[in-house]
């Protein structure tokens, strides 16, 4: 063997258990996972965090993240996450919730939430469809886009349309940052991180309730490879669903400049 | 000995408050006690009831089918509740709100100007008041200035410039005994 | 120390505090309203968390969340917002976490009415929500048993990480009655090591209800099963009157039992030997004593303001020894002593069978008592 320079460019973050995931291959939920990992390790939190899992894909999510972890009932994360940081305030409190379990089933929490400024952060992963359950119509599911229960195309005239939930938060006073992001590609993921490491800045810094809603890929159940996958997201989702910040309060907005 | 006292009147007209204050001098006597209020919409602007019991010894039903002794602050209520006290009881009636007199011939009756009274000593409110000094005087529940003491004890700072009312009240309905 | 008047609800309430509850979520429903509204004052007064929820489902799942961290919480409702509570109760169960909910019942089914009923004894006793489980159920039937039993639920929540329910009625919840409030108990808030409180040094803690392996699942039933048995081998509570010779008996629970126990005393005036057995848990049932007076009770007489739900357990326990007869209200409707006191009399007179059950008799009663025939 020769001596080379060996540099690490690539590694499982700490907080990451060192185990194989359900997702499907092409699945953006890995790189919401890994961000928010590396984020809560760059930050030291990881001993002072707890996640609050959904029901859905992600419903397995606490065997993944190596730090405390508890499992919601469908849709009821951000009211679980309510209970542990009003007992638990000096801990970061975060839910991660897939469209189903927010927008559906859990929207009237989730709304209260927001509206009470609840000190939490909800990763909101946007696919426009229920995974876990085999890709029926969410209520994110774009107008004519086919789904294992939309099969025609969803209907608006009977299956009404889709909810930009990013955009109805934040006309919420208790809502200090609200934000869309895409993980279509690289550079929307670097955009993620940032904002979620704003979110737990904020959170830590005790401005209120923030959301990062992230606009996922499912190849599976789309139907399509994962390259026609993010193709498709830029195509349809990204007009429907354009990125940006649509809620930051003003001391949201200091912290938001000071992060890297 | 147990006493089952039930108050009945308007909303407003203190029928729960006198209550209140029956059962607070029957703690400070040390008897068991309970007290009920009817509770619900008709709180809000209609007839309002409580039951006190007070005896010796554990309490089982705080309510009763026929009361030792009815309070009738208006017509209503003596209407509803002529019938149901105990025979050989006692019914306390707010002559100036009730146009007959009642039919019960088993039965204490003691009609009392409440209202009138009440106005005299300055403070129509403090009928309810004059409605318990008759009850007490006739009925002897407690040892004598009990309930004094009590209202003395139990009124909060706020309302301490009633209490003074209030026995002057209690005395006045007092001169209603049988 | 001296006695004070406090109503059931707010009697409940600061037993609560007092019992060190560090968290409190709930969602305003009459007649349990002012638990919430004493509590909204008093917790950020001492500096403790307290939510009004956006609904029923957000209060049992802050208080499924707080449990999570194993430091004391409940919640409080009645009725038809216990029926939105049920998912986070076998939640709650499942993740084996330590609550208490008090239950102020009410009127229904549906809306219902806002009277005081014990119409929601199956609901919490035998279930109610998905899954098998046993929650701790506790009726009390006057406002010093409230306060007391509301410290011991929270005790009993904690040993066996359960859930602990204080099941009452609108009767108790609005009476006032002399008691005597518990000293203050120092507020812990050193989490458990099963509970999620992360800090440096600890290992990672995840908190779950799902066992996706059936074998997994199986074995954690059994494991609750097991937990189960040994609460009911020491947490039975129940008291007796007149039961050293009575030859009938009473069985009655919460302001119902405390109604009968007038009616038991009249009786009892009459020469009639008949005793008064109130169970205080409910679940787990004094099994024990009952079977015991079956042996030689000439019958038993159960009083419920419901269609008998507990009247069933009382059945299945006397197994055929003695007749069972049954008075129960409906509706929010409350019985008086009179009406048991004749229930008394018309058992004593009917010498029925000992596989008799006096539910079908009953409801003709009623039918007839308000008119509307068979």
């Amino acid at each position: 063997m020769t001596d080379t320079d060996v540099k690490l460019v690539y590694d499982r973050p700490v907080g990451l258990a060192p185990r194989t995931t359900h997702y499907c291959p092409g699945c953006t939920h890995g790189v919401a996972h890994r961000l928010i990992a590396e984020v809560l390790e760059e930050m030291g939190e990881l001993r002072n965090t707890i996640g609050v899992a959904p029901v859905g894909c992600a419903v397995f999510a606490y065997n993944y993240f190596d730090f405390d972890f508890v499992e919601a009932a469908h849709g009821r994360a951000p009211a679980m996450a309510t209970g542990i940081k009003r007992t638990l305030p000096d801990r970061l409190v975060f839910t991660y919730q897939g469209d189903g379990d927010l927008a559906s089933m859990g929207m009237g929490e989730t709304v209260a939430a927001a509206a009470r400024g609840e000190q939490i952060t909800i990763f909101f992963l946007n696919n426009t469809n229920y995974g876990m359950t085999g890709g029926q119509m969410a209520p994110t599911t774009l107008p004519g886009q086919r789904t294992s229960s939309s099969p025609l195309g969803r209907d608006v005239e009977t299956q009404g349309y889709p909810i930009r939930t990013a955009e109805m938060l934040s006309t919420l006073d208790g809502a200090s940052y609200v934000v869309r992001r895409s993980l279509g590609d690289a550079r929307g993921i670097r955009n993620a991180k940032k904002a979620i490491r704003t979110a737990f800045e904020i959170q830590k810094a005790g401005l209120g309730f923030s959301m990062v809603e992230m606009l996922s890929i499912c190849p599976t159940n789309w139907g399509l490879s994962t390259p026609k996958s993010r193709e498709w997201l830029k195509e349809h989702m990204l007009p429907y669903y354009p990125v940006g910040d649509f809620k930051v309060s003003e001391e949201a907005e200091r912290i938001m400049k000071e992060v890297k | 000995m147990q006493y089952e006292i039930l108050i009945a009147g308007f909303g407003g007209q203190g029928t729960l408050y006198a209550g209140q204050v029956l059962a607070y001098g029957g703690m400070d006597e040390g008897k068991h006690v309970t007290w009920l209020p009817s509770y619900g919409p008709e709180m809000r602007g209609g007839t309002a009831n409580c039951t006190v019991v007070i005896s010796e010894d554990e309490i089982g039903s705080p309510t009763s089918l026929h009361p030792t002794a009815v309070i009738a602050m208006n017509l209503p209520s003596l209407d509803k509740y002529e019938p149901m006290v105990k025979s050989g009881g006692w019914l306390i009636v707010n002559e100036d709100l009730v146009n007959r007199v009642p039919d019960r011939k088993d039965i204490n009756i003691v009609m009392v100007p409440a209202n009138t009274i009440a106005r005299e000593i300055g403070n129509e409110r403090a009928a309810n008041m004059v409605l318990l000094g008759a009850l007490e005087a006739n009925l002897q529940i407690l040892p004598e200035g009990a309930i004094e003491r009590s209202l003395e004890a139990n009124t909060g700072e706020k309302l301490k410039k009633f209490v003074h009312l209030n026995v002057e009240a209690l005395r006045r309905g007092a001169e209603y005994k049988l | 120390m001296a006695k004070e008047m406090i109503k059931g609800n707010v009697a409940v309430a600061e037993a609560a505090v007092r019992a060190g509850l560090v968290s409190y979520f709930g969602y305003p429903i009459t007649p349990q309203t002012e638990l919430l509204e004493y509590l909204s004052a008093r917790m950020p007064e001492l500096g403790r968390a307290f939510v009004q929820a956006e609904s029923e489902l957000g209060a049992i799942n802050m208080v499924y969340g707080a449990a999570c961290t194993g430091l004391r919480t409940m919640s409080s409702s009645s009725s038809p917002g216990v029926s939105l509570m049920t998912e986070g109760i076998s939640y709650i169960y499942g993740t084996e976490v330590p609550a208490v909910l008090v239950d102020v019942m009410r009127g229904g089914p549906g809306l219902g009415n806002i009277a005081p009923s014990q119409a929601d004894y199956t609901q919490i006793v035998h279930g109610g929500g998905h899954g098998e489980y046993h929650l701790i159920v506790l009726a009390p039937s006057s406002v010093q048993e409230a306060i007391d039993l509301t410290g011991e639920a929270f005790d009993l929540a904690e040993k066996y990480r359960t859930l602990a329910v204080i099941l009452m009625d609108g009767f108790l919840g609005q009476m006032m009655e002399p008691c005597e409030l518990p000293p203050f108990k120092e507020v812990n808030m050193e989490s458990p090591d099963y509970a999620v409180a992360p800090k440096p040094g600890r290992e990672r803690r995840f908190l779950t209800s799902i066992n996706i392996d059936p074998p997994a699942q199986e074995k954690l039933n059994i494991h609750q099963m097991t937990k189960w048995e040994e609460i009911t081998k020491n947490e039975v509570r129940y008291k007796g009157y007149y039961l050293e010779d009575a030859e009938y008996v009473v069985v009655g629970f919460g302001t119902c039992g405390r109604i009968a126990l007038t009616a038991v005393r009249e009786a009892r005036e009459q020469g009639i030997k008949v005793g008064l057995l109130r169970p205080v848990s409910l679940s787990p049932y004094p099994t024990e004593v009952l079977n015991e007076l079956a042996d030689r009770a000439k019958g038993f007489l159960v009083v419920e303001m419901n269609n008998g739900q507990m009247l069933d357990d009382v059945v299945s326990i006397v197994a055929r020894r003695a007749p069972v007869h049954f008075y129960g209200r409906m509706g929010g409707m409350v019985p008086y002593p009179d009406e048991i006191g004749r229930a008394i009399n018309d058992m004593i007179e009917a010498k029925a069978a000992n596989d008799y059950v006096g539910r079908d008799d009953w409801l003709a009663q009623m039918r007839e008592m308000i008119g509307q025939g068979a």
